[in-house]
């Protein structure tokens, strides 16, 4: 069998990346797609230590957690064809209307 | 024979992964992050979860993908092809970002807490039955939050992505 820590080595990695898309990326496109790797990441690591642990606990957080990133997704793109009407850009730094 | 496939999963879903952040085309990142998620889904069924694996490919690479590339198609993306991207562009975040990893995976490897080889084995009996029985059962509550929140976002995409009446 793999040992559990190649799983969490794996799913460690896939969120740094993900966290780098989030951090340097400009384009809002590429940044939502980012955000999709670190929730992946985080199901990795659910289900890896659902397994390890016999507890079904894991795979239905997991559930949960695709299930509201299908929500996100759907509002943020959304936003996005809502933004891109109205202003016409796709660099997150464009977007200032709500001066944090 | 688990190990290698294992290895051959991972070392694609990162190599994919590393694509989706680096590539300069939207739609390129797209199509990577779908190879991605179809290696995470064969890691899922090599942890023994087929209902997520079957769950990973209907919802991400059926549902979130397709909206992704409608949406790509719909706005115009030649002008974001057009900007380069400079991975040392942030340096601060580039730091912080490998302070990170770095950390997360001393942690893991030190720590004699995931070095378990063989899992526990799993209760006799049918495992998806076992696992709807559960979820209908103890976490019925949540459940249903979960589909109003679908409906909410429903609702709320629609009415965002609606032109405005004159």
């Amino acid at each position: 069998m793999v040992p559990l820590w190649w799983h969490i080595s794996l799913a460690v990695v896939l969120f740094v990346i993900g966290a780098a898309g989030v951090l340097l990326r400009r384009n809002i496109l590429v940044v939502l797609m980012s955000l999709e790797l670190l929730l992946n990441s985080v199901n990795i690591n659910f289900i890896a230590f659902g397994r390890y642990y016999a507890d079904f606990r894991g795979q239905i957080f997991a559930i949960f957690v695709i299930a509201i990133t299908a929500a996100e997704v759907a509002v943020a793109l959304g936003i996005l064809v809502a933004l891109v009407r109205n202003k016409s850009t796709l660099k997150v730094d464009d977007v200032t209307v709500m001066k944090g | 024979m688990d190990q290698g496939f294992f290895l051959l999963f991972a070392t694609v879903a990162v190599i994919t992964a590393l694509t989706v952040v680096l590539a300069r085309n939207p739609v390129h990142s797209a199509l990577a992050l779908m190879a991605c998620f179809l290696q995470i889904s064969a890691v899922f069924v090599l942890l023994e979860a087929p209902l997520l694996a079957v769950v990973q490919i209907f919802v991400y690479v059926g549902a979130i993908m397709v909206l992704f590339l409608f949406v790509i198609m719909m706005i115009d993306v030649r002008e974001a092809v057009l900007q380069r991207f400079l991975p040392g562009g942030n340096l601060p975040a580039l730091v912080l970002l490998v302070l990170l990893g770095a950390e997360m995976l001393v942690l893991v490897l030190s720590s004699d807490r995931f070095s378990a080889t063989e899992p526990i084995a799993m209760r006799e009996g049918d495992q998806i039955r076992q696992l709807s029985t559960t979820l209908f059962a103890d976490y019925l509550l949540p459940f249903e939050a979960a589909s109003v929140i679908l409906l909410a976002a429903l609702v709320g995409a629609i009415v965002l992505a609606r032109k405005e009446p004159e």
